[in-house]
């Protein structure tokens, strides 16, 4: 349930990495709402992962670099408190599973959160066991996290964060290693607890076919900047944009821009496969009942 | 008969210390020339597979032919001649401090005169578009420059074969297509190809064989199309068919598509065709007697009616 109570505000905000000449982010001001499921697109290097990380103060805190402007999480300032605190607020998931993952055993990795939160011992159990459960690596609790396979590891990496029970939790291209169904698995475990716990879920990805049918609001950000946000619906509709920074549409989508380039316009513009069979489905029988 | 790149016979592997049986008695055979994708869940066995292709794992029973090579019998580096292995991760495979030096590290360990070790540098830089990058640190370049000097450090080995393990990972849509446009040249150069990968759009799009593998078993061994007409079978291993394929797959029977359409072009066309040949036909009907001798050519009625 998306609220209109602001969770997240972004104001005016560039960062500059130390030594970098550039900005990896530039102007940027936004917000996100309680309970949204934000979906950001953007080229390789357009600023995606910068972006996830100013969201729980690794930048600048972690980062160190030149931060201008603010960011409020939950009414707290995320330059004028610990990243620790913010890590009970935030959950992160990171590109590469292998950068995050540090532990001898699964268990002890979804564990190491809650314990440091100093929770009861029992606590920390079922929060492991639900964990574990929901990315589908339950039975994996004794196994080294260096022992599984790229996809798995992912899992484990959402694992960890789930476990903390943040009130947002952000995942950057963490699903990028998964099989499609695993895929799906993830978005569709997110946004439950999305509904569940009006969980507020920030997600950078490069997959489009999710993106349109999970997000409640996609924002595009090309060269660092922030320059298209909407509902997916008009995000996707617009082909030009979205061709000009190099973001792939849904299979369905480009579909409907191919029949509308050979004068042939579904009634909708699809983004899902719902969408576009019933466009059809329309078009044919339209046609049939003309010649009848 | 078609001569073979890689053959496997009971092929099972196990990892230790939980007994993990990652293979299970897979057998199998590429033939030269062949562009063959493997898919699979997360942990079905892809990356254990091509890596005892390369021979960096030995088989826990039964055995791979490269070519004339046992894997059993042979060194990784008599393999590296023969086949070359791109990481799921560049990260995990760059390790020199400049490209020019990554890309002659392998040659320069066939103990190749410089001229050869030089001559192939310069082939490789050019092929894989790399001249700017040649003096800069591999590790410091974009994900998708890296994965292109991997490549370049394998083809600098001038293997017959080359094994890429989900090339993609962290790449954006464009560096997907690269990587896929990059395997489907050394196909066409006479390479053989086997590419692990999630990309199920890609798969069907550049592949002409797929091999399907579940829980260390193969699945299913067969064109892209017929693999992908198995929607329940696919998701035994959590695969779904792309997504256009899925919706041709989701379209009434009754109104007449093929239900195998594996890219946006394809159906494309296909509904092209329904549509618009029946509304030509419905023009047809619509038309006048006049209008009617005209599009049929009878201009000497059309004449007439005048």
């Amino acid at each position: 349930m998306i609220t209109k109570e602001p969770y997240i505000v972004i104001s005016d905000v560039s960062y500059r990495y130390s030594d970098a000449e550039h900005y990896a982010l530039e102007e940027l001001n936004f917000t996100i709402y309680k309970g949204e499921f934000v979906v950001i697109l953007g080229e390789h290097l357009a600023g995606k992962s910068t972006f996830c990380q100013i969201l729980n103060g690794v930048v600048p805190n972690f980062k160190g670099g030149e931060m201008k402007g603010s960011v409020i999480v939950d009414g707290l300032n995320t330059q004028e408190v610990s990243v620790a605190e913010m890590a009970q607020k935030v959950g992160m998931v990171l590109q590469d599973p292998a950068a995050q993952l540090f532990t001898t055993k699964v268990i002890n990795e979804v564990a190491f959160g809650p314990e440091n939160l100093c929770l009861d011992v029992d606590e920390i159990l079922e929060r492991v066991r639900w964990a574990l459960q929901v990315v589908g690596l339950a039975g994996f609790e004794e196994r080294s996290p260096t022992s599984l396979s790229g996809g798995q590891q992912q899992r484990l990496a959402i694992a960890a964060a789930l476990a903390m029970r943040p009130e947002v939790l952000v995942l950057d291209e963490a699903t990028s290693q998964l099989d499609p169904i695993g895929t799906i698995e993830i978005f569709s475990l997110v946004q439950e607890l999305n509904k569940k716990y009006n969980m507020t879920i920030v997600i950078a990805t490069h997959k489009s076919e999710e993106a349109a049918q999970f997000a409640d609001r996609i924002l595009i950000l090309h060269q660092h900047r922030l320059i298209a946000q909407g509902v997916p619906q008009e995000i996707y509709q617009n082909t030009k944009l979205l061709e000009q920074v190099n973001i792939p549409s849904p299979q369905v989508s480009r579909l409907a821009t191919y029949l509308e380039e050979h004068s042939l316009r579904l009634p909708e513009f699809p983004i899902t496969i719902e969408q576009a069979r019933k466009g059809i489905e329309q078009l044919v029988r339209r046609s049939k009942n003309c010649r009848l | 008969m078609q001569t073979l790149a890689i053959k496997a016979e009971s092929l099972s592997y196990v990892y230790q210390p939980h007994s993990v049986i990652a293979l299970d008695e897979v057998s199998f055979e590429v033939g030269k020339g062949e562009f063959v994708a493997i898919i699979g869940q997360n942990g079905a066995g892809k990356t254990t597979l091509l890596e005892n292709i390369a021979g960096l794992l030995k088989p826990t029973r039964g055995k791979v032919l490269v070519e004339d090579l046992d894997t059993n019998q042979s060194t990784v580096a008599e393999l590296s001649m023969r086949v070359g292995l791109v990481l799921q991760n560049p990260d995990q495979q760059l390790f020199t401090q400049t490209v020019e030096e990554e890309i002659a590290f392998g040659p320069r360990n066939l103990k190749l005169p410089d001229s050869e070790v030089a001559s192939r540098v310069e082939e490789v830089i050019a092929k894989l578009e790399l001249e700017r990058f040649r003096q800069e640190f591999p590790l410091a370049l974009s994900i998708g420059d890296r994965a292109r000097v991997v490549i370049a450090s394998v083809l600098a080995m001038r293997p017959h074969i080359i094994l890429l393990d989900e090339p993609t990972m962290g790449q954006d849509y464009r560096g997907h297509r690269q990587t896929m446009d990059i395997a489907r040249q050394l196909h066409q150069e006479g390479h053989t190809i086997v590419i692990a990968t999630h990309h199920m759009d890609l798969v069907a799009e550049y592949s002409r064989r797929i091999i399907v593998l579940c829980q260390g078993k193969i699945l299913l061994d067969d064109t892209p199309a017929a693999v992908f007409s198995q929607p329940e079978v696919l998701l035994r291993t959590h695969i779904a068919p792309p997504q256009i394929t899925q919706l041709a797959q989701s379209l009434t029977p009754s109104l007449g598509f093929s239900r195998g359409a594996l890219t946006v072009v394809e159906l494309g066309e296909e509904v092209l065709d329904k549509v618009n040949r029946r509304e030509s036909i419905t023009k047809k009907q619509k038309l006048t007697p006049v209008e009617k001798a005209r599009d049929s050519g009878r201009y000497d009625l059309f004449q007439e009616g005048r």
